[in-house]
């Protein structure tokens, strides 16, 4: 029962269901546009800006619903999912692919690979049930750096990717040498006065927004919820939980996979070795930011949240810098802003995950 | 006549507006056992709670009446202050810690202390522990108890009965102990554990120490007690002398009810002769309702109440059959073998399951009515379910329509199918798990607790809709209950559990005394006794 009465006591609820958090940060975002049109900074940069980073992002922070729904709260274990998507990524350039086939290989690569850790890293957390959160952060720190000798010693030998001199990978690998840059972000995209929609990178999201709200209205997404709400009553109609908790996690792996590819295409490079340490963090503020909480979220949750969060960032660095000039205030906002979100979220965690 | 020791005088009590303790009037002399006798429920721990100045008592508005020590009223605001005025309890529960040796549990937080060079400089908590004086000390608590264990043995892993024993010496070593408190000693220890515990309770008594003693073994209380006292939905019934009374007319004051719940009657019913169910050897590791090897049938369309008090086993069973705590044994259900430990098997099989913890296992409590209602049947039988976009959905709009009409037909009082069921009153919620049960179709169902936390008309209004369900569609129903009066309305046989096992089978119009023995377990105890075996012998 006291599971059940913290979850609905997690977020102050304001009228229509969207968190208080929520809209002070969304007030937040608006004040620092105002301030934006004031300091002379083009606002319809900022919002192009902010659109393209959603978008890049959104596959990513989409990856958290099927975890915090089954119980393992969100998943700082993402890199685990990233890892996976720059494998298959790397591979794909190593066999020559190039362009849009060189993304679309990649992505159908990182699926099998990413179910496998997904239920590998599923496994780990049935056996540490009551302290998800902390073990999925450690494991995100400990794969990254276990891939790191695995970017070293992997025996790629494409030149693209590789070190002009000695053994393995690069630390940044142009994608726009393999023709795979901005793919998806061009694609049909159109200009509306001087902002710029990216309509293959907002379409690529919704697609797989909507996959992830199909599945939870599926008669597993519906068991995996009940398992993370309330696990006695799940137990009680006859579900295995366990099976659930890691079917959830393969899916959150998957979509980090798939996210880091779509991401890097947008990004333009492929990021190695310890680029991926710290990914989990901003998609977890984003989503706790559109009003879910470590253990309720959704799909509307994610978008909302991936605006506001990406939006808050694109505008509200160059304004700090313009108004504190000669100062770098923009990372630190930045850091105050994610790791605040994501504090404030975990101490509203009653217990375990 | 001795001296009285405590008094309480016209103690009132209420938990906003709802009376659990009225106008009780009760006392305790020196060197005397008193026994405390009451279903769950009548008021004894409130009672308790009042002397010891738990928080839960004044955080809620305090008492009305008086209090009186030696004759002395007094105002306990903490159990600290019970303490001090010489009021000791000896918990169910063992509050020892294990790496501790039995001295150091006994004089834990009332050390004996030297002082040191240290200590002079930085204070008395830097004292050096007097082992030697805390030694002696437990001893002789020890021995007053005539426990021959050394005083440093180590407290981990001593059995249960030890530990009850080292509980007892903290207790008397304190100084200026008046009044000793014993709630239901018994109840973990074995047979002779259990005598040298009566044992070292009459010699407590002996040393002038006044003793309330909380039992629901009648056998006990007859054995050990000079007085008892019988409390019933929050009055005092009487105080008797132990000598003029026994077993059979505590039995029958503790369960005699002034408001009984009228017995309902209908010809349409129809219970065949086949058994439904058959229960072989069942064992539940349910924690606190553990189930010791249970054997029942169940006939095609009965109504079979399962009773006793509370911690005896009787929740066990139905939590074991339908898997929720591990279980073991033989359970045939429609000629068909079940297998044990497979929630989803036995759902499948068409056994539904109302649980007693409505809102941790029965209900999602931040989800709406529908989804509420729709889900064991949408998972197990694969119902309200749809293809869409080439996925298999649930199906909005047949949840909708099915709960609305269970909404209207068990007269669900909400706002809407979409409103969460944590904001339901408990009547209500307990509907909507009658209604999620009904939506599998079940043959049979159990149904745990269905009137806990409900209100009066509710409760009516639940047990109605059960017979009703009985009499129109055949459904065999086994209800488990802590309220003897429901089921005596609707069952047509209750089976009482007591300690695990199967303690006899009463009809519904079998007397208060039959079932108050049979529950405190006496009949078995006292399986000799001829006027007890004559009454109801089933």
């Amino acid at each position: 029962m006291t599971d059940q009465a913290n979850t609905s006591v997690l977020r102050l609820k304001s009228p229509g269901n969207i968190g208080i958090a929520t809209l002070i940060i969304a007030a937040f975002w608006f004040t620092t546009l105002i301030g934006a049109y004031f300091t002379g900074i083009s606002v319809q940069t900022l919002l192009s800006d902010t659109m393209k980073r959603a978008g890049m992002n959104g596959i990513l922070v989409l990856a958290m619903v099927p975890a915090i729904q089954s119980g393992t709260g969100p998943n700082f274990a993402l890199p685990v999912g990233i890892v996976c998507g720059l494998f298959a990524l790397i591979c794909a350039i190593e066999f020559n692919l190039t362009g849009a086939l060189c993304l679309f290989v990649s992505i159908i690569l990182s699926i099998p690979i990413a179910v496998i850790a997904g239920y590998a890293y599923g496994k780990l957390l049935n056996a540490v049930k009551g302290s998800e959160m902390t073990i999925a952060t450690y494991t995100g720190f400990s794969i990254t750096a276990l891939m790191c000798l695995v970017w070293m010693m992997v025996p790629f030998t494409n030149e693209k990717i590789g070190w002009f001199l000695g053994e393995g990978l690069r630390e940044t690998i142009q994608l726009g040498a393999v023709d795979a840059a901005f793919i998806i972000n061009n694609f049909m995209a159109f200009k509306i006065g001087e902002i710029i929609i990216p309509t293959g990178l907002l379409l690529i999201f919704g697609f797989f927004s909507v996959l992830v709200w199909l599945f939870f209205d599926s008669k597993s997404g519906i068991a995996i919820s009940a398992g993370g709400i309330n696990p006695k009553f799940a137990q009680a109609t006859g579900l295995n939980i366990d099976r659930n908790r890691i079917l959830a996690n393969i899916l959150s792996t998957v979509l980090g996979a798939i996210g880091i590819i779509v991401y890097s295409q947008s990004f333009g490079y492929a990021q190695l070795y310890t680029a991926p340490l710290m990914m989990a963090f901003p998609a977890v503020a984003a989503v706790l930011i559109g009003g879910a909480t470590a253990s309720r979220a959704n799909v509307l949750n994610v978008i909302i949240g991936v605006f506001l969060f990406q939006g808050l960032l694109t505008t509200a660095l160059p304004v700090a810098n313009e108004i504190f000039k000669g100062t770098d205030l923009s990372e630190v906002m930045r850091m105050i802003i994610q790791n605040g979100i994501i504090l404030y979220a975990l101490t509203q965690v009653k217990r375990g995950g | 006549m001795k001296d009285t020791l405590l008094r309480f005088s016209n103690v009132s009590k209420n938990y906003y507006g709802n009376v659990v303790l009225e106008n009780i009037n009760f006392e305790v002399r020196a060197g005397e056992i008193h026994a405390l006798i009451g279903e769950n429920g009548a008021g004894k721990s409130t009672l308790m709670n009042v002397l010891f100045g738990m928080p839960v008592i004044h955080t809620t508005g305090g008492y009305e009446g008086d209090v009186l020590i030696n004759g002395e009223k007094v105002d306990i605001k903490s159990p600290y202050e019970a303490m001090h005025a010489g009021i000791g309890m000896v918990h169910q529960e063992f509050m020892l810690i294990p790496g501790f040796t039995i001295t150091e549990n006994i004089k834990i937080n009332r050390e004996i202390t030297l002082p040191n060079m240290v200590s002079r400089i930085l204070g008395k908590r830097l004292e050096t522990l007097d082992m030697i004086k805390m030694n002696t000390d437990a001893r002789k608590a020890l021995d007053t108890l005539d426990m021959g264990i050394e005083e440093f043995t180590l407290v981990a892993g001593l059995p249960v009965g030890h530990k009850q024993f080292i509980e007892i010496a903290r207790e008397i070593d304190k100084s200026g102990i008046k009044i000793l408190v014993f709630d239901e000693p018994t109840a973990v220890l074995t047979e002779s554990e259990a005598h040298n515990l009566l044992n070292a309770i009459r010699r407590l008594s002996q040393l002038g120490i006044g003793i309330i003693f909380i039992s629901h073994r009648l056998d006990e209380v007859i054995d050990v007690a000079d007085r008892v006292t019988v409390l019933r939905d929050g009055q005092l019934v009487t105080t008797k002398e132990v000598k003029d009374t026994n077993a059979v007319e505590i039995a029958q004051l503790m369960i005699g009810r002034s408001v009984t719940i009228e017995r309902v009657h209908s010809d349409k019913r129809k219970i065949s002769d086949d058994i439904m169910l058959s229960v072989k050897g069942l064992r539940v590791g349910m924690p606190g309702e553990m189930v010791r090897g249970i054997d029942l049938e169940v006939r095609k369309g009965e109504i079979i109440g399962i009773g006793g008090l509370a911690g005896q086993g009787k929740l066990g069973i139905a939590n074991g059959i339908m898997g929720t705590y591990p279980a073991r044994g033989e359970v045939i259900f429609n000629g068909k073998p079940l297998k044990m430990n497979a929630p989803h098997l036995t759902i499948a099989s068409g056994i539904a399951f109302v649980s007693e913890d409505r809102k941790g296992v029965g209900l999602l409590l931040n989800e709406s009515i529908e989804l509420n209602i729709a889900f064991t049947d949408m998972q197990i039988n694969n119902g309200f379910l749809h293809k869409f976009a080439g996925f298999t959905i649930k199906n909005y709009r047949e949840i909708r329509k099915h709960a609305e009409r269970m909404i209207k037909d068990l007269d669900i009082r909400c706002k809407s199918s979409l409103q969460n069921t944590g904001s339901l009153s408990g009547g209500n919620q307990q509907k909507v798990c009658v209604a999620r049960a009904l939506t599998q179709k079940p043959q049979f169902i159990f149904v745990s607790e269905p009137t806990r936390g409900i209100d009066v008309g509710a409760k009516k209004l639940i047990l109605d809709l059960l017979f009703k369900l009985n009499e129109e569609y055949g459904m065999t129903i086994v209800m488990t209950s802590s309220e003897l009066a429901e089921m005596r309305s609707i069952c047509d046989k209750i089976i009482i559990i007591c300690n695990g096992t199967v303690a006899g089978v009463l009809t519904p119009d079998a007397s208060d005394a039959d079932f108050g023995l049979m529950m405190s377990g006496s009949r078995i105890r006292n399986a000799g006794d001829a006027a007890l075996t004559d009454k109801g012998g089933i």
